[in-house]
């Protein structure tokens, strides 16, 4: 048990300060990549419902490639293919090479997996909102994109929340992909720590607790911003 | 006055031609598609697909075969656990409350870790029990975290299409006078599953997605043969094989489960 503490504590000899590091870049790692599938997914979830059939089909195409591909083949490809294309550009061109980081591959990657999933949130939350309330706006004088920002928006976001709440849980899990090209996340940390002090099922153990504390927390959050927006309805 | 926008009588008559905006996306499509093609041409090698090429058919097949049978023994776990979420004994729910949420709350990729290399470490235990030959195993390790993994997910959709039958089955199934037991099979069950199937079909295809992580714990299912294949030519084209390769499946899976449910609610249809 004394053991345990220790191999668990901060400092030195213990590994508490390397995991609550990867805990942070998991944290960070969703946290940047949430805003980029949010706004992606929004305005892939408009080019569906567009009367441009050319839109909607490119829209269409690019979300049955990202949801069909299984998360880590989409990251390796990121990985892979970007880095690989980058390095043929700089010797095509003679500029100077740029690789993406591991974090970079990450954000990118998972950015666009969201970005899929989430324009079908979108959609149907988009489908959920009488046409009525678009007509209303417009009635009154208000603009396109006024419509849009202060009819439309506030009422999606609520009927979205729930699918979207959903949908950073996966993001939150799936950041631990990332550990496999190198990010040193919890996951990342939990490896390294398993492998020198060979107490695997200690650290891998850890690393489930903190990955379940993340997506307790998560629920808290999401379950606060629900209440937020639901803050004009009556009490039940 | 700025009310009397032509905006209202734009409805009436939706535009015949492609705007610059859908030209553009697609434009964009049919660049990475031509790119490909000039890709594939130039890279295609038939040698690489005399090497590996039946290395990929295994691949799927280990594939399509983890994610088959760890689907089925989910199945039989997700039973129990459906059913202890249902019931009144607060123990039995929070049982089955803790079993989903670990699996749904944390990473499939932390759970494999935690089976192949942190079980290894009651090495001398599994041992004495006999399960050793089972735990040793990365195959049966990734079968035994998916399957664990998928029935916490069965569970709640099994609930979720169970408590979507109205209660008035269960009346008027026990005011004809039948058991419990031919209520739940022959009368609840038929109707839940044309509510589940669509849920039933994401989550195969979230298997298939998720399994390719037991690539990592050295499974040569499709995606560990596609890092072999990788590792070994550094050539890019092997990704984007077993790229079309998942999309395949996936997409056939998602027409045949469609086609699935429009037989299955054609009675519903007027």
């Amino acid at each position: 048990m004394n053991d345990t503490l220790t191999l668990l504590g901060f400092g030195a000899t213990g590994w508490g300060d390397d995991l609550a590091r990867g805990v942070l870049v998991t944290v960070t790692l969703s946290l940047a990549t949430l805003p980029i599938g949010l706004c992606l997914g929004f305005f892939l979830s408009l080019a569906k419902q567009s009367e441009d059939y050319l839109l909607k089909l490119s829209a269409d195409i690019f979300t049955t490639i990202f949801r069909g591909l299984p998360e880590l083949l989409t990251l390796f490809l990121v990985y892979f293919g970007v880095n690989a294309a980058l390095k043929s550009v700089s010797e095509a061109t003679g500029l100077p090479g740029i690789a993406l980081s591991s974090f970079v591959c990450g954000m990118v990657a998972l950015g666009v997996v969201f970005s899929a999933f989430a324009s079908e949130v979108f959609l149907s939350a988009f489908r959920a909102i009488p046409h009525g309330q678009r007509e209303g706006g417009l009635a009154l004088g208000l603009g396109r994109a006024k419509v849009m920002l202060l009819v439309i928006l506030p009422q999606l976001i609520k009927i979205a929340l729930p699918g979207l709440g959903n949908l950073w849980m996966n993001l939150l899990k799936d950041t631990a992909l990332v550990s496999v090209i190198g990010l040193a996340d919890t996951l990342r940390q939990a490896q390294i720590a398993a492998r020198v002090s060979r107490e695997p099922f200690l650290f891998f153990g850890t690393a489930i607790v903190l990955y379940l504390v993340l997506t307790i927390l998560s629920s808290f959050v999401i379950g606060g911003i629900d209440r937020w927006t639901k803050r004009g309805e009556v009490a039940k | 006055m700025s009310g009397n926008t032509p905006v209202l009588a734009a409805p009436a008559a939706p535009p015949q031609k492609p705007k610059i905006a859908g030209i553009v996306a697609i434009g964009v499509w049919i660049a990475i598609a031509i790119a490909f093609v000039v890709y594939f041409a130039r890279a295609f090698d038939v040698t690489l697909i005399e090497r590996f090429g039946s290395a990929y058919l295994g691949g799927l097949w280990v594939t399509v075969s983890l994610v088959a049978i760890s689907f089925v023994f989910g199945a039989l776990v997700s039973l129990p656990v459906a059913l202890g979420r249902m019931a009144k004994n607060p123990i039995a729910r929070a049982l089955a409350f803790a079993f989903v949420y670990f699996f749904r709350g944390t990473p499939l990729i932390a759970q494999i870790f935690l089976v192949y290399y942190g079980f290894g470490q009651f090495h001398d235990f599994f041992e004495a029990i006999g399960m050793w030959w089972f735990f040793r195993e990365a195959w049966y390790c990734g079968l035994f975290s998916l399957a664990l993994n998928t029935a916490a997910y069965q569970a709640e959709i099994l609930r979720g299409a169970i408590e979507s039958v109205p209660k008035g089955q269960w009346e008027g199934g026990r005011s004809l006078g039948l058991s419990r037991q031919v209520i739940f099979f022959k009368v609840i069950v038929p109707q839940a599953m044309i509510v589940g199937l669509r849920p039933y079909a994401n989550e195969i295809i979230l298997m298939i997605k998720a399994s390719a992580i037991v690539a990592i714990i050295t499974v040569y299912d499709l995606f560990g043969v596609t890092r072999q294949a990788y590792s070994r030519t550094y050539d890019f084209q092997t990704y984007v094989w077993a790229a079309l390769l998942y999309l395949i499946v996936v997409e056939a899976l998602r027409h045949a489960t469609n086609w699935a449910e429009r037989r299955l609610t054609v009675h519903l249809k007027r």
